[in-house]
């Protein structure tokens, strides 16, 4: 095998992986909220590919990596593309996500 | 269109490299000498894509590896193979 140093946590091939979780879910309205606002991003120019947002979620440390289900991933991505390009403001950002866990947490 | 570099049947290595951005090459396939399969044409390298449009267009090859090339003490039949897309510049004559 190789003896080559892996990509990030996403680079798994030929390592042990245990058991796979073949059980079917729904997708939550969230998450097609996710995927319509990644389209969007790719029309509209924002982002140029899904390279681009594969390279965010690489970025993850691996904790959050191993956290983070399948379109929060793809969310943060889109986060972090769309404040690198000054699109979004990462402070603002940041704000909202506080704001909107102290209602969830509130409520 | 430029001609491809490398011809189906021919033996192949793909490059150990490690760029800091998203490529499409897996750690296990990294330094493995495999045979091209086929010709897949050209598309936008996605290491390119970062803040970019993926230009130049690059040649893709979809590269034949033999499994007990890739795994220690691999145990299945030695006709098991793994077909693997890469991209040109990932790969050299072998």
């Amino acid at each position: 095998m190789s003896d080559v140093t892996p990509n990030g946590p996403h680079d798994l091939g030929g390592l042990p992986g245990g058991a796979i979780d073949l059980s079917e879910k729904d997708t939550a309205w969230w998450e097609w909220q996710i995927d319509a606002m990644i389209r969007l991003a790719l029309q509209k120019g924002l982002i140029t590919d899904f390279a681009e947002l594969r390279d965010g979620i690489e970025r993850l440390a691996p904790d959050d990596y191993e956290r983070l289900s399948y379109y929060e991933r793809w969310a943060s991505a889109l986060a972090y593309a769309l404040v690198d390009k000054g699109v979004v403001d990462g402070d603002v950002l940041k704000q909202k996500a506080a704001a909107i866990a102290e209602r969830q947490a509130t409520s | 269109m430029t001609s491809p570099r490398f011809f189906v049947g021919q033996a192949v290595r793909i490059a150990k490299r490690q760029p800091s951005v998203h490529h499409r090459v897996p750690a296990y396939a990294k330094g493995a000498r495999g045979v091209v399969e086929r010709v897949c044409g050209e598309h936008g390298q996605p290491e390119r894509f970062i803040r970019g449009d993926g230009a130049p267009a690059t040649r893709l090859y979809r590269v034949r590896l033999d499994q007990r090339e890739l795994w220690d003490n691999y145990q299945g039949s030695t006709d098991d193979c793994l077909d693997i897309e890469i991209f040109e510049h990932w790969l050299e004559p072998a």
